[in-house]
């Protein structure tokens, strides 16, 4: 646990923090959209097919058990060719990008990932007939009160 | 670095689908921290994952420092014929690593 | 009438005193990872004790198989630790029983505390008694070191004069910001706790709670140490083994 910070010690930190070069320290919404476009090619994006599975309260930001997938079976034209999510608050946008293979049994995945704080992570499901389709969902990270030495 | 815990049914029956759950010891640095010296930790993460089944493809991933240490991993794959699911990951030190276990298609 | 009213009396007191695991603090994300052993991260290193545990080492060239056979014939070990060493003539943590075995039997290297190996081979002793209740022994020549353990849990220390019975007994249930205040029991160590990102003994936990309260950390092996694990076993009596356990 780190010790309260002093007056200087504030002081002298906020000075350092002007010095700074104003690169964020969070994703941004239109870092989010710049990595959907990456994905989409600007093609729109529909809500529904794909679900995204999330805690709306975390315990804690390290491993936070997540799903996204599409449920309902599509015919092969319209196939799920991949899944990607996004993170609107942590240091970087993306979060994973899967594809699905000939010898996939499902378009879905579980993982656990990190969230540095409160926000909206975003599925985006990629289909073979060049349409997408998103959900997203906005959860509360809480924080430990007691701090961990490294 | 031990290997991973990898669960698989060991029969299935062919045209069912069955999942796969992976479960790899890694830190996954995520190149954010930094240490008791105040000097930023270079990230270190499990950059791509490749699961082939009888040589095709199953599912592939690109992981980013969101991933969790430690990652959990859990997709499906549809039973064709017996054989091999091969696993194959990827992270920042260039290293490449394989695991494999056999399934038993009925 | 009276006898079964003072029965449920005591009842009653019995039942409020019963330590409450972690694991019914934690929320549902949490305890299902420690309920699926394919999710659980404390099974990579169980795995890579299992791996140890019939490796030949040191200069006996001798694996713990060797003397213990399968690892499944320690159910019930873990859940009496830590136990008197008569030799030592004092008590020893499971890890510190381990690394006896190494370099008395095996003669090998103790292994460092907080090593993946270390970590893995008392995770993987730990799980055999999985599911038994703790039966640690609090008398006979373990009864002064109880009692010097309970001292310590009682004793106000470091710049926020806290003591660990302030925190975990007295405020056990409220909140401290957002977070619950466990009761603090050691049922589940080595336990992967996801504010590390990574397996951890109690000693691990013991020394970041003392860092919290702003108080002198124990050294590894420290006397104190030992008799404070002791006491927190003996106090987590009634709860049952959980190793590997998975804790915010």
């Amino acid at each position: 646990m780190r010790l309260a910070p002093s007056r200087r010690f504030v002081l002298g930190a906020g000075a350092a923090l002007l010095a700074l070069p104003a690169t964020p320290a969070r994703a941004t919404k239109a870092d989010v959209a710049a990595a959907i476009r990456a994905i989409t090619g600007g093609a729109p994006l529909r809500p529904g097919r794909v679900k995204l599975d999330l805690p709306l309260l975390v315990e804690n930001g390290n491993a936070v058990a997540m799903t996204v997938g599409v449920a309902d079976p599509l015919p092969a034209a319209e196939r799920v060719l991949s899944l990607h999510v996004f993170a609107e608050g942590n240091p970087l946008p993306n979060v994973i990008h899967a594809y699905f293979g000939p010898r996939s049994g499902a378009p879905r995945l579980a993982t656990r990932i990190r969230l540095a704080t409160s926000q909206t992570i975003v599925a985006v499901a990629a289909c073979a007939d060049g349409t997408f389709w998103t959900d997203s969902v906005e959860l509360l990270v809480t924080l430990a009160a007691c701090i961990d030495d490294l | 670095m031990p290997r991973p815990l990898i669960n698989v049914p060991k029969k299935v029956k062919r045209g069912d689908a069955f999942d796969i759950r992976i479960l790899i010891a890694h830190p996954m640095e995520s190149g954010q921290r930094r240490d008791d010296k105040g000097q930023p930790i270079p990230r270190e993460i499990i950059h791509s994952f490749l699961c082939t089944y009888g040589g095709e493809e199953v599912f592939r991933a690109e992981f980013f420092p969101a991933i969790s240490a430690n990652p959990f991993l859990t997709f499906s794959a549809r039973a064709v014929d017996s054989g091999q699911i091969v696993f194959t990951w990827t992270d920042d030190l260039g290293a490449t690593q394989f695991d494999s276990v056999e399934i038993t298609v009925e | 009438m009276r006898r079964l009213a003072l029965l449920l009396c005591l009842l009653a007191t019995v039942a409020q005193a019963a330590p409450r695991s972690g694991y019914d603090d934690a929320g549902p994300q949490v305890r299902a990872m420690q309920d699926d052993d394919d999710a659980n991260p404390g099974f990579l290193w169980v795995q890579q004790g299992a791996a140890l545990w019939s490796r030949p080492d040191g200069s006996a060239s001798k694996s713990c198989a060797d003397c213990h056979g399968d690892a499944s014939t320690l159910r019930g070990v873990a859940a009496r630790y830590p136990a008197f060493d008569a030799k030592l003539r004092r008590p020893v943590t499971l890890a510190q029983r381990i690394n006896l075995c190494r370099t008395d039997h095996q003669a090998a290297p103790a292994l460092a505390p907080e090593s993946d190996a270390l970590l893995g081979l008392t995770a993987l002793v730990g799980l055999q008694s999985r599911g038994l209740p703790i039966a640690v022994d609090a008398g006979g020549p373990n009864r002064p070191f109880v009692e010097a353990g309970e001292h310590f849990f009682r004793t106000r220390q470091g710049q926020l004069n806290l003591s660990c019975a302030n925190c975990h007994e007295e405020r056990a249930g409220h909140r401290l910001g957002g977070a619950l205040i466990p009761e603090g029991h050691a049922n589940g160590y080595p336990q992967y706790r996801l504010e590390w990102q990574t397996m951890g003994s109690l000693a691990r936990r013991l020394r970041a709670c003392l860092i919290g309260v702003r108080a002198e950390p124990l050294a590894p092996d420290a006397p104190d140490a030992v008799a404070l694990e002791l006491y927190l076993a003996v106090r987590a009596r009634g709860l049952t083994v959980e190793t590997p356990a998975v804790r915010p």
